[in-house]
């Protein structure tokens, strides 16, 4: 016992001040909350830039109403599990954090599968067992290690709405493309009109592969192209 | 005995689980850089795979059948506590393994693989030996996925490719490559 004793209060202090740094409570929050939700939705685009939650990207973008229903559910839980993570960081012990993010993501992953069902049986249906899986999600686990468990709520939550819309967006976008080339249809309603010929490929999964794929060389080319007419400016 | 070399072949080639059903992709894009890591970790995630397959098994046999809202939750238990066992076990035994694994060996807990197979064998109600089969051929799918993926990469790595397909990009056009290969074992037959 006396062994174990003498570790805490020197970790205790020492994770207060890195663990919040900027946080006092009562005080409004000093980061502009704008700016932590934008973040999420560009810079660090959880799909696009950090390549976060990689496994629903792939395999529920077939149709653009699996793709949005995906988004929303994980915009769900990101806020719900980020909320509570930020309000309990320092009162779970720093050796079972992982398990307890993970339990606390996985309740809310549990609503989010009931609200769903009840709401929108057939996309449930459709999205099976990739709705539980949620929970094995990298970027939920990433925020609130990385993120939510070292902020306040306020900013937690922003952050979530962030990361959620970001993800959402990229999974629209990515469905949107492959439901209207390989079905000729967008939310189920056929656009093309008869005479279109489906591209199947894309909603087979290398379709998805080559979706992303090109997505993101199209991105690393326009940043290529920025950076190069920003050398020639400063030249 | 056919059942099960069905269930066997078909999780490791028709429906890989990385290729094809898109379970385990932040392994597959990030640890597959070297080809030595790739493999043992695949390995090291078959391990885990026989050991969630009994856990989920059991916990659906005996403990959950009156409460299937707690599958979730209950398997990610299972799932992080069975990673926890591996991390220590090759701790102890294969040091130098532990250290090239790095942080690679806890990520497991959150490869949507590991989850997967707990929440497919339960909704296409495996009994034991076929979940254990499932989760060796899945297993060793994905131990095939990473080191086809890895070996490819070394090769990207020295080759002259355009600014602009130095990151991300071409591995994913590389990936859809792979893809569309599996999907030529799809005519061998549907899941069952």
């Amino acid at each position: 016992m006396t062994v174990t004793l003498p570790p805490p209060p020197p970790a205790a202090p020492a994770r207060e001040p890195a663990g919040r740094p900027e946080f006092v409570p009562g005080a409004p929050p000093p980061a502009p909350v704008l700016a932590d939700v934008w973040r999420g939705i560009t810079r660090e685009n959880p799909v696009l830039v950090q390549f976060l939650g990689m496994c629903p990207t792939m395999a529920v973008t077939n149709t653009l109403a699996n793709g949005v229903a995906m988004g929303t559910a994980t915009l769900f839980v990101l806020v719900g599990s980020g909320l509570i993570v930020s309000l309990v960081a320092k009162y779970v012990a720093h050796e079972v954090r992982i398990t307890s993010y993970i339990l606390i993501i996985a309740t809310f992953v549990t609503l989010a599968d009931m609200i769903l069902a009840a709401t929108f049986p057939d996309i449930s249906k459709a999205l099976g067992p990739f709705m539980p899986l949620i929970v094995a999600n990298c970027l939920l686990l990433g925020r609130a290690e990385a993120f939510a468990a070292k902020v306040g709520p306020v900013r937690a939550v922003a952050d979530g709405v962030g990361m959620g819309l970001g993800f959402t967006l990229s999974l629209s976008l990515l469905s949107a493309i492959r439901e209207l080339l390989g079905r000729g249809s967008l939310f189920g309603h056929n656009i093309f009109g008869p005479r279109f010929e489906p591209w199947v490929f894309m909603v087979m999964p290398p379709g998805g592969f080559l979706t992303l794929g090109i997505a993101l060389l199209g991105l690393a080319f326009i940043i290529e192209r920025r950076r190069r007419r920003a050398e020639r400016a400063a030249a | 005995m056919s059942n099960l070399a069905w269930i066997f072949v078909s999780t490791l080639l028709v429906n890989n689980f990385t290729l094809v059903m898109f379970l385990g992709l932040c392994s597959f894009f990030g640890v597959t850089a070297k080809i030595e890591t790739a493999w043992r970790l695949g390995l090291a995630n078959t391990f885990v795979l026989l050991l969630t397959a009994v856990g989920a098994w059991t916990l659906n046999t005996y403990v959950l059948t009156r409460t299937p809202f707690l599958r979730t939750i209950a398997f990610i238990v299972v799932v992080a506590s069975g990673v926890q066992i591996v991390e220590m076990a090759v701790k102890k035994h294969f040091p130098v393994l532990f250290r090239q694994l790095g942080i690679y060996l806890p990520l497991i807990t959150t490869n949507c693989a590991i989850l997967g197979l707990a929440l497919f064998q339960t909704s296409r109600h495996y009994n034991l030996v076929e979940s254990l089969v499932f989760a060796i051929g899945a297993g060793l799918g994905l131990t095939l996925a990473l080191s086809l993926m890895a070996s490819i990469r070394e090769r990207i790595e020295v080759a002259d490719v355009p600014v602009v397909a130095r990151r991300m990009g071409l591995v994913l056009v590389v990936a859809s490559c792979l893809s569309m290969a599996f999907m030529g074992f799809a005519g061998m037959g549907s899941a069952p």
